[in-house]
């Protein structure tokens, strides 16, 4: 699905947690997520930390599509 | 007898090399040797009824048209069957015979078959029709005749041709189910005593090879920026209302979000059923971050997040519905102005 | 290491007065088995049902698959950690009730179980329609969380199951298979000119519905580690998954694991066996990293020259396989992958979410998404209302006549990944 958004001309940035498939599958920005049943949380912390964390996420997704790439880049 | 037609190109018609290459379908008076020899290989049980010719440089540059009068053709004679080449390692040739035969199979339901040496760029019908691999000129003529000859012959008779690899056509890439005489178990020992000899064995699954996009440049100024949100994950509003399925999704869903600031309990759940869905369910901003997303509006750190996300089910969903669906929904995305995307996966 | 396995043919299952096992039938007394699970407060009611191989009979939706068996001689107690202490088992004999399964049904998720028809379309995929099947609807109290529910059904199941083996105690079996392997050192010294094999047996380790535990510990919570061979005929490993339906190992197939049986039926003489490696599929990538990391390791220091890795489920799960099957190529093991496929209901897309050049030797289970047609059956065990969202369903499913229209994943242990079946693809 990624390709497919890509191949329409919108750059994409995929946020996973199993990042060697994503690899494989051809994403180009990758951002690294945190578990596969909850890609943006982490229930063992309380809602407002999880929030912290979440925000994290996305400001790293944003600023992977702000990036210029060449080839298949994963933003730890 | 069963009648089959046989395509090839002007060279082979006897019409001419290059400088011919611009002719139409046409069909010949005469059946010419290469025709012949595929009905002499077919000893009564089928014959060549008609052959027709086509230039390769017509059949490239106004494929569509080539391909609606060589149609017409097969119609005209009572075609069963179709055999095209063998083209070897011409490939402009290759591309007409492996865009011929996948596209007479798919419009006019009949069976269809060509040859070709295996780097012809035409194998790239591979999946769409049955290609038997040839040498790479057409001093290998005869053995292309013997290889291609029976295979054509089953496929006249409707009759089911065995895997790739005994009946000597390349592999389609078409998964079938089949009964083992042995369970896998055995299967795997088995292929890993040879695999350890340094036997032959067969692998039941080849390798698959992904192709490549080139990244999109980068977005200028992300806080003018419309950005989507869409997800493999299935979130979507509680009690699935398109009824997307928790496995091998044949569809997707587009959620308007305008004024949603948070994903609830209440309000959302996942449709996935391939990970524990406690979590999505409890808070669905665990996969898709709408609440981030919104705060980042906000604080004017982003433009705008797009009116609608696009959802569906990753688990079990083949790779080429899910590319459907995206390639479906980005046309949209596009056309709602929007800049760049973010997409969760579970 | 010696187990020997005390084969008792079950011709037939019924409901008795007494609970016995008597010329080949085991009989059951219903209340026996309700007081044993009705022991667990968080259950509310327990149905008991009976289906038999041929009969017009659906089992929706379904957990797990126990076969029945007790040990007679030797260390500890079938399912340890659960129904017995923890002890090392896999020594000594075991008596198995042949021909019949425990099944528990219930609405945990609903979505994520499995179907089993008796006859028909369906019966000709799942190896639970050859089986005399003893069936239990389990109900929770009312608001009980869905991890607690389905603890509770399986905890069930291991307690029935160990109640009905312990009938076959002191009945004389009617075969006798004998299952022995040697230590690495042994191994080497009898049969140094023969390859050296060992198995990585992949363990669904995802969270609720999708956890396997051996002797007792959740598998995600482990590091890779090395198990007896035999330790497994003696439920040493317990499945609490079952979605999808098609690729999940019940604990029946960890019991009668395929792999390990045929290795140790070639031990001595195409091959020497050296052991078997239990590794995770957990949701963390760094998880995924270290785990393959210590399978390859494992293999290394075991000196394999070859290693046969069975997977369990597929999306995410395919990367674990294809990580072990790299990194263990990496340090000279040779590998042989058995997995299944998911490539459309068309077969042509793409079979694996992940793939690597190393894996040139694959077996496959089958293609899951194919559809079939599940025509209507006289009898429904459970509930038929979960199948328009079971995976492998989808709206619509369930056709009005009662037949069901679905792609293979719905069917319990269709496409298994332990190379059970003799179901493949090409």
């Amino acid at each position: 699905m990624v390709k497919e958004i890509e191949r329409a001309g919108l750059p994409i940035v995929h946020m996973c947690t199993v990042t060697p498939i994503s690899m494989t599958v051809g994403a180009n920005r990758i951002v690294p997520t945190i578990a596969i049943p909850h890609p943006l949380g982490n229930p063992k912390l309380t809602m407002a930390e999880e929030k912290v964390l979440r925000r994290g996420l996305v400001e790293k997704a944003l600023k992977a599509l702000e990036t210029e790439v060449e080839d298949q880049t994963i933003f730890e | 007898m069963i009648k089959i037609v046989h395509y090839i190109n002007q060279f082979y018609a006897g019409i001419g090399g290059e400088e011919m290459a611009h002719v139409g379908p046409c069909k010949m008076d005469v059946i010419p040797p290469v025709s012949k020899a595929f009905t002499a290989a077919w000893k009564g049980e089928a014959e060549v009824v008609a052959t027709i010719y086509c230039g390769d440089s017509y059949f490239a540059e106004q494929t569509d048209k080539a391909l609606a009068e060589i149609c017409e053709l097969i119609k005209s004679v009572g075609g069963e069957m179709l055999i095209c080449g063998p083209a070897f390692n011409a490939g402009r040739y290759g591309f007409a015979c492996g865009n011929v035969a996948a596209a007479v199979k798919a419009q006019m339901g009949i069976p269809t078959l060509t040859g070709m040496y295996e780097e012809n760029p035409g194998t790239d019908y591979k999946n769409k029709t049955i290609i038997v691999p040839t040498a790479n000129s057409a001093a290998g003529m005869r053995k292309a005749v013997a290889a291609m000859a029976p295979l054509a012959l089953k496929l006249a008779k409707g009759e089911e041709l065995g895997p790739y690899y005994e009946e000597g056509y390349m592999y389609t890439g078409i998964r079938k189910n089949m009964f083992e005489e042995e369970i896998g178990a055995k299967r795997a020992v088995k292929m890993m005593l040879k695999k350890l000899a340094g036997e032959p064995f067969i692998t039941e699954f080849p390798m698959p090879s992904f192709d490549r996009v080139a990244p999109n440049p980068a977005v200028k100024d992300i806080s003018k920026a419309t950005v989507a949100l869409c997800t493999s994950g299935g979130i979507v509003p509680k009690g699935n209302p398109d009824h997307i399925e928790s496995s091998s999704a044949s569809h997707y869903g587009k959620y308007d979000i305008e004024g949603v600031m948070d994903l609830t309990e209440e309000t959302y759940e996942t449709a996935h059923g391939g990970y524990d869905p406690v979590y999505a369910n409890q808070d669905a901003d665990r996969v898709l971050p709408v609440d981030i997303m919104r705060d980042l509006e906000k604080e004017g750190k982003i433009g705008k997040l797009h009116r609608y996300f696009y959802t569906t089910v990753g688990n079990g969903t083949a790779v080429a519905s899910a590319k459907k669906f995206a390639a479906e929904y980005s046309k949209e995305l596009v056309a709602d102005g929007v800049d760049a995307v973010i997409m969760t996966s579970t | 290491m010696k187990l020997e396995l005390g084969l008792i043919h079950v011709t037939d299952l019924q409901f008795g007065d007494v609970s016995k096992v008597e010329d080949h039938v085991v009989y059951i007394n219903q209340e026996d088995i309700k007081n044993l699970i009705l022991e667990d407060e968080t259950i509310e009611s327990v149905e008991l049902h009976i289906a038999k191989p041929g009969e017009s009979v659906r089992i929706t939706p379904v957990k797990d698959v126990v076969e029945p068996r007790v040990k007679v001689s030797g260390n500890g107690g079938v399912f340890p950690g659960w129904t017995h202490k923890v002890d090392r088992v896999g020594e000594g004999r075991t008596h198995v009730l042949k021909g019949m399964a425990c099944m528990t049904i219930g609405k945990i998720v609903g979505f994520q179980e499995g179907i089993i028809d008796m006859t028909g379309e369906g019966a000709k995929y799942t190896p639970f329609s050859q089986t005399l099947n003893f069936i239990m609807d389990i109900k929770p109290i009312e608001g009980l969380k869905q991890h607690d529910y389905e603890k509770a059904v399986r905890t069930a199941n291991l307690k029935v199951s160990t109640f009905i083996g312990e009938l076959a105690r002191n009945v004389e079996p009617d075969e006798i298979e004998v299952y022995e392997h040697d230590n690495v050192l042994e191994g080497m010294k009898k049969y140094p000119d023969l390859p050296r094999v060992g198995y990585v047996l992949m363990l669904q380790s995802q969270g609720l519905l999708h956890d396997t535990y051996v002797y007792g510990v959740d598998a995600k919570q482990s590091l890779t580690t090395i198990i007896g061979p035999t330790e497994l005929f003696d439920g040493a490993i317990v499945s609490g998954n079952c979605v999808s339906a098609c690729d999940k190992n019940p604990t029946y197939i960890h019991e009668n694991n395929p792999v390990i049986t045929e290795l140790l039926k070639e031990h001595g003489k195409t091959l020497n066996f050296v052991g078997v490696i239990i590794t995770n599929e957990n949701v963390y990538l760094a998880d995924k990293m270290r785990s393959s990391d210590w399978s390859a390791k494992l293999c290394e220091f075991l000196g394999l020259d070859g290693a046969v890795i069975s997977q369990e489920g597929f999306g995410n799960p395919d990367t674990d396989l294809i990580m072990n099957c790299r990194k263990i190529e990496a340090v000279g093991v040779k590998t042989v992958l058995i997995t299944d496929e998911y490539a459309g209901q068309d077969g042509a897309s793409q079979s694996l979410a992940d793939a690597t050049p190393e894996a040139d030797a694959v077996v496959t289970g089958g293609n899951a998404n194919v559809v079939i047609h599940l025509p209507k059956l006289d009898k429904v065990i459970g509930y038929t209302e979960y199948v328009d969202k079971i995976a492998g369903g989808w709206s619509g499913s369930l056709q009005p006549d009662g037949s069901i229209i679905a792609e293979l994943q719905v069917i319990t242990s269709a496409t298994n990944e332990q190379g059970f079946n003799k179901l493949s693809a090409r």
